[in-house]
């Protein structure tokens, strides 16, 4: 690392006014050619230039990003990290990227503020209760760490919580994972493009693909806003805008692009010290370090690239919110936006390379994606240097749209991300 | 959220209707005729366009018909309905 980030460089630099911070990463124009080319610059692509560079010595990468570097779903999303899938393969998968987190800040050199402050999972009504308690079981055999909680255990960790019998929906316990948390979501991709631009990713914003050239059945190169880039490896990380860049390639892929939901509020004294998620009312709130309420609400159910969302979902998200956390009622709601993300038929992700040699995609993350961000990376990563996935994204092929073999995360495994 | 002019009941709120999905999929005529990846294509792949998308809502708080609708993803406004079983309208493409 040039400029290593320790106490020792804190002190030198507030000697001399903070003015002789170095440039965190670079800012070059694009070379004519490169050994690989990430398309998005967000948290997935970035650790997947970050690996590729690290771990298997790719070096004259670039990654280009349309407008800034996570100013897309990376910033937009509510942070939350877990990994209490169902099913083995997402077990899998998720917690090798919660273990890749519980390492992050000293990996990077760079404070992605990573708080294992637990998540829980509501249930509401009999079937949450007998679906969470499979979950917890499932977890458990895959060695994630899961309790089942009651009412009374619920209430216990977290105290403001209405668990009143009489509520419209009733709080039946809940699960817990307490390696579960946050992180700052800025502050993931700001370390992951220092750490590549330190070993040589250029790393060029403000550059859009306009096209993908091809010979035959390989790629040869991207028509970008900056000119045409020479490559003969394309890793597209675009999430929500995945299937206009598929199209680019004449491919289409199994995902619907819809607009997803967040608000926070104004900022308060610390009063929830955990993330609580509740699928059944598609509500989840957590606190940020500033003391804002981090709130997520669902998608809307139509595909839309505008970045909005429609008033009606934060309304019914907010009458949950309400019902379960009366104290909130007088809170006023600072801001709210919406990022576009892509939905798998499976709610699960696809890492995956194409039948276009070159072309590999991970994309379909849907609502759930920051929490994979070092494992997707490292995963991605790993599929573009081998031409062959690793054997814990081997599930998630994009042929298994074709196969059957889904590995459908709808419903069974706390969804609401 | 945007209003959408059913071509039952006139103009209501979007969160009166449920969509579904992309329009003109046509179900296969043989089905046990299909390969794995021809039943992928109809059941799972999808054009999911930012632009102009020709696409199917149902009025489910309304008269509950299903019609269609041709509309700008990338700004939702709509630019045409037209009834189940009408040829969508050429000059979108």
């Amino acid at each position: 690392m040039k400029n290593k980030y320790s106490v020792f460089s804190l002190i030198k630099n507030a000697l001399s006014q903070h003015e002789n911070w170095q440039q965190a990463w670079g800012n070059p124009e694009p070379k004519k050619e490169y050994d690989a080319i990430i398309v998005g610059g967000g948290g997935h692509g970035l650790a997947t230039a970050y690996y590729l560079a690290k771990k298997h010595n790719l070096k004259n990468i670039a990654v280009l990003e349309k407008g800034w570097i996570g100013g897309g779903n990376t910033g937009r999303n509510t942070t939350i990290i877990r990994s209490n899938y169902l099913w083995d393969a997402s077990a899998g998968l998720y917690d090798h990227a919660l273990k890749l987190w519980e390492n992050l800040s000293q990996e990077l050199n760079y404070n992605v503020m990573f708080s294992q402050r637990g998540v829980m999972n509501l249930a509401h009504n009999l079937q949450d209760v007998r679906d969470l308690k499979r979950r917890t079981h499932a977890n458990r055999l895959n060695g994630i760490d899961a309790v089942w909680l009651n009412t009374e255990e619920v209430k216990k960790f977290c105290p403001i919580i209405n668990t009143s019998p009489d509520i419209r929906y009733p709080v039946l316990g809940g699960t817990l994972q307490r390696r579960a948390g946050t992180a700052r979501h800025d502050a993931v991709a700001w370390g992951y493009a220092r750490g590549a631009s330190d070993m040589g990713v250029d790393i060029i914003q403000n550059c859009e693909v306009k096209g993908i050239k091809r010979n035959g059945d390989r790629v040869e190169g991207l028509e970008t806003t900056k000119g045409f880039i020479k490559t003969n490896k394309i890793g597209v990380v675009a999430a929500g805008h995945s299937s206009v860049i598929a199209n680019m390639a004449g491919l289409k892929l199994p995902l619907e692009s819809k607009p997803l939901q967040a608000l926070v509020s104004e900022p308060v004294k610390p009063i929830i010290d955990t993330v609580v998620m509740s699928n059944a009312v598609h509500a989840y709130v957590s606190q940020s370090d500033k003391g804002e309420l981090v709130i997520g609400a669902g998608t809307d159910s139509y595909v839309s690239y505008t970045q909005r969302g429609s008033h009606n979902i934060v309304e019914e998200t907010l009458k949950a919110i309400l019902e379960l956390y009366p104290i909130f009622s007088r809170m006023k709601m600072l801001r709210q936006w919406g990022g576009i993300v892509d939905i798998c038929p499976d709610a699960s992700p696809i890492i995956s390379k194409t039948n276009i040699k070159g072309l590999y995609f991970n994309c379909g993350w849907g609502t759930g994606g920051f929490k994979a961000t070092p494992g997707s990376g490292d995963l991605f990563a790993h599929t573009i240097a081998n031409d062959e996935p690793h054997k814990l994204n081997a599930a998630f092929n994009l042929n298994r749209f074709v196969s059957g073999d889904l590995v459908d995360e709808h419903g069974a495994a706390a969804v609401a991300h | 959220m945007f209003l959408i002019n059913c071509p039952f009941c006139g103009e209501r709120d979007q969160s009166e209707f449920s969509s579904g999905g992309e329009a003109h999929i046509v179900r296969p005529k043989q089905p046990t005729e299909l390969s794995d990846d021809e039943w992928a294509e109809y059941l799972f792949m999808r054009k999911n366009i930012k632009g102009i998308q020709f696409e199917r809502w149902n009025h489910v708080h309304g008269c509950r018909k299903w019609f269609n609708v041709v509309r700008d993803t990338s700004n939702d406004k709509i630019l045409s309905v037209y009834k189940m079983g009408e040829k969508p309208p050429v000059n979108y493409k």
